[in-house]
């Protein structure tokens, strides 16, 4: 059940290109999750499909196993799993559920432009 | 308070104490061991405190560490605001006893974008519970919940699972919740929490507050069902039980002077029981509160404490007030051995006084408490509650052993008995003052209304303020009633002059009969002059007939010796 902390990095390989994409700045991310929960299991894999898609290359996802780190939910004040936080850009932001509302998880992200993209296809 | 040891039964459901003062009385041993305890109330009546003092005590005497999760209050905030009550988290923190787990969610920061739980919650809560080993647990206020997160039905199914997985922790919990518009809490925390239901309450009557407690629900277990005032002052909570529950307290023969004589002799020579209760009431300005005074001098003398409530006097102006009779009552304050509490009735509510008395008998342990008076606490139809609150004061003061002396202001339009009627049930010597205006003169009577258990006198007696204190006198009954005052003085000289007037016909009768005795003697004398003289004469007379007939005798014989006749004969006729 106890999964490792499993880290997600990209590649940070051409920041020109992040600049010149809408100047968008790099997202932070953070998932807190419980172990292997389905819930967790949704919520990874729907957030991964969501970078993927919008931010692919100017982002950096840590996923943080709160069985095995109990201590940190206190410091980042996370109640409810799964939550993501975004660190950066500001707004500071909380994220909480599976992700399998894509557009909310958009919003959340500051990514609303790319919802309206959505709403005409 | 003192901690009273409370008898568990085989089947009583175990307890953890909270070591709150007297919440562990009404509760018969505190809150639910192992399980959670809902406390509600609005705004500001003291949940928090209560969640914390339950704390701190319990990792203080009871060597229980405990988790505070605060949903309101930061950790900073937290540790001032109880700092003033004076608990130091700061240290308590340091040394592991406590910890403290600000949860500040805002909702502007939140979005929800599908299933979640607060599986996360659950893992701080238990990472703070095994860091320590905590016993005890409070969630201030876990309804702010509500506020961050929007979906109330996944809140709901995790609060219940929250409280489940409280008790299976084995942890005795605290959850605070703010009171709901008709349910005990806005979002109807009840219904999650089951065991065990405290309501804090804030009222305001009358311009004064008072905080009161309630145990709404104790599943399992015995409790009070009242509602019991509460204080929180600089030493934190403390909880008022209505003592003694029973009349059982007991009851002591001993006898101790009421510091005037003449009163002492009223009531069979000796004064009042020990650990009875005195009312000595009458109208304004009649001297009771001087009665009080000789009661709380007698009382030091013998070296006893004496805690003296006013309410209407200062202490320095009762003392100068006193010293006018003579009674000197400033020693013994430097002493130590009594002690005023001068405070105004309506600063508090009747509860807070209440409160307010007991916590001062606890710190000072006084043998006699005086209330003077007691009846500034009546305004208006609170006479109920006046009554209420007397009987607890009265069984509290009972149960300690302590003599109780209240007095009682009295209109004098109404009649002094019926005033009082409300409160004469509690009391076992009542003493009454009254005045009595005759010959245009106000003059102070006494008498002893009731007293319990002993003979007392039923006689009316002058009540006189003298510069060496309270004297009683002997008042006349008169054609026109009681004499008092000046009239009992014209009527003592007058007294005084019947008896010297009557002293003086008894001597001239004296006199009389020894004159009369005099001349009866002197009559008798004369009389007696006069008999024997008489007496005298008659002897002679019949000494002359006697020898009259002895001579007539001889003449016959004579004759006879002539005739020569029978000489026997003759005799016998002649005798």
């Amino acid at each position: 059940m106890k999964e490792k902390k499993t880290k997600v990095k990209s590649s940070l390989d051409d920041l020109d290109m992040t600049v010149s994409n809408q100047g968008k700045d790099k997202y932070i991310l953070r998932l807190y999750i419980t172990g292997s929960t389905i819930r967790s299991a949704l919520a990874l894999t729907n957030l991964k499909k969501i970078c993927k898609e919008y931010l692919e290359g100017r982002y950096e996802l840590e996923v943080i196993d709160l069985y095995q780190h109990p201590s940190l939910a206190k410091g980042e004040q996370i109640i409810a799993a799964p939550t993501l936080i975004k660190k950066l850009p500001l707004p500071f932001r909380r994220i909480i559920g599976d992700m399998s509302d894509k557009e909310k998880v958009l919003l959340g992200l500051d990514l609303k432009e790319v919802k309206e993209k959505i709403d005409f296809q | 308070m003192k901690k009273t040891e409370h008898k568990t039964f085989n089947n009583d459901l175990p307890k953890t104490p909270t070591g709150i003062q007297g919440f562990d009385e009404i509760t018969a041993g505190g809150l639910p061991k192992g399980r959670p305890t809902l406390i509600c109330g609005g705004a500001g009546c003291g949940k928090t405190l209560f969640g914390i003092e339950f704390l701190v005590r319990g990792a203080t005497q009871f060597n229980e560490p405990g988790v505070f999760m605060s949903f309101e209050e930061t950790n900073e905030e937290l540790t001032t605001n109880v700092a003033s009550l004076g608990f130091d988290l700061n240290d308590l923190v340091k040394n592991k006893k406590i910890a403290l787990d600000h949860v500040h969610i805002e909702r502007s920061e939140i979005e929800e974008t599908g299933e979640y739980d607060l599986e996360a919650l659950f893992i701080r809560l238990g990472y703070a519970i095994d860091s320590l080993g905590a016993k005890r647990v409070v969630l201030d206020t876990i309804e702010s919940l509500f506020a961050g997160l929007p979906n109330q039905l996944i809140l709901r199914a995790e609060l219940r699972r929250l409280f489940r997985w409280l008790k299976d922790k084995g942890v005795t919990a605290i959850i605070t919740g703010e009171r709901g518009d008709e349910t005990l809490t806005r979002q109807g925390l009840e219904e999650y929490v089951s065991d065990c239901v405290i309501m804090l309450d804030h009222r305001v009557t009358e311009q004064t507050s008072t905080r009161r407690l309630r145990v709404v629900k104790y599943r399992g277990s015995t409790h009070g069902t009242n509602e019991y005032p509460f204080l929180i002052d600089e030493t934190g909570f403390s909880v008022l039980p209505v003592t003694s529950l029973g009349l059982e307290h007991i009851v002591s023969n001993e006898r101790i002077s009421s510091g005037i004589k003449a009163l002492d002799e009223m009531l069979e020579g000796k004064g009042y029981y020990r650990g009875s209760t005195v009312l000595v009431s009458g109208t304004a300005g009649i001297g009771k509160t001087s009665i009080a005074a000789h009661f709380a001098e007698a009382a030091c003398k013998r070296g006893e404490r004496v805690l003296y409530f006013c309410f209407e006097e200062s202490p320095n102006q009762l003392m100068r007030n006193m010293l006018s009779i003579g009674i000197k009552l400033e020693p013994w304050v430097r002493k130590g051995l009594l002690r005023f509490q001068a405070i105004r009735p309506t600063l508090y509510g009747l509860e807070m006084h209440l409160a307010v008395t007991h916590k001062f008998v606890n710190e000072f342990k006084p043998d006699i408490v005086i209330l003077d008076p007691i009846n500034t606490f009546v305004t208006g139809d609170k006479e109920f509650e006046v009554k209420t609150l007397l009987m607890r004061i009265v069984d509290f003061l009972k149960v300690n052993q302590i003599t109780a002396l209240f007095t009682s202001l009295t209109s004098s339009e109404c009649r002094m008995e019926s005033s009082d009627v409300g409160i004469s049930s509690l009391i076992d010597t009542w003493l009454l003052l009254r005045d009595i205006e005759l010959n245009g003169e106000r003059n102070r009577g006494m008498y002893v209304l009731k007293s319990r258990g002993m003979a007392n006198s039923n006689q009316i007696r002058e009540f006189v303020l003298t510069n060496h204190g309270v004297e009683l006198r002997d008042v006349y009954i008169g054609a026109s009633g009681v004499l008092t005052g000046s009239a009992r003085i014209t009527q003592e000289a007058l007294e005084n002059s019947k008896v010297l007037k009557r002293k003086h016909e008894i001597e001239s009768k004296k006199r009389e009969i020894a004159r009369k005795r005099g001349d009866m003697e002197s009559k008798i004398a004369t009389m007696r002059a006069d008999f024997a003289s008489e007496e005298s004469e008659a002897i002679k007379i019949l000494e002359i007939e006697q020898e009259m007939i002895k001579r007539l005798e001889q003449d016959k014989m004579e004759m006879a010796k002539s005739r020569k006749a029978k000489t026997g004969n003759i005799a016998t006729k002649n005798v």
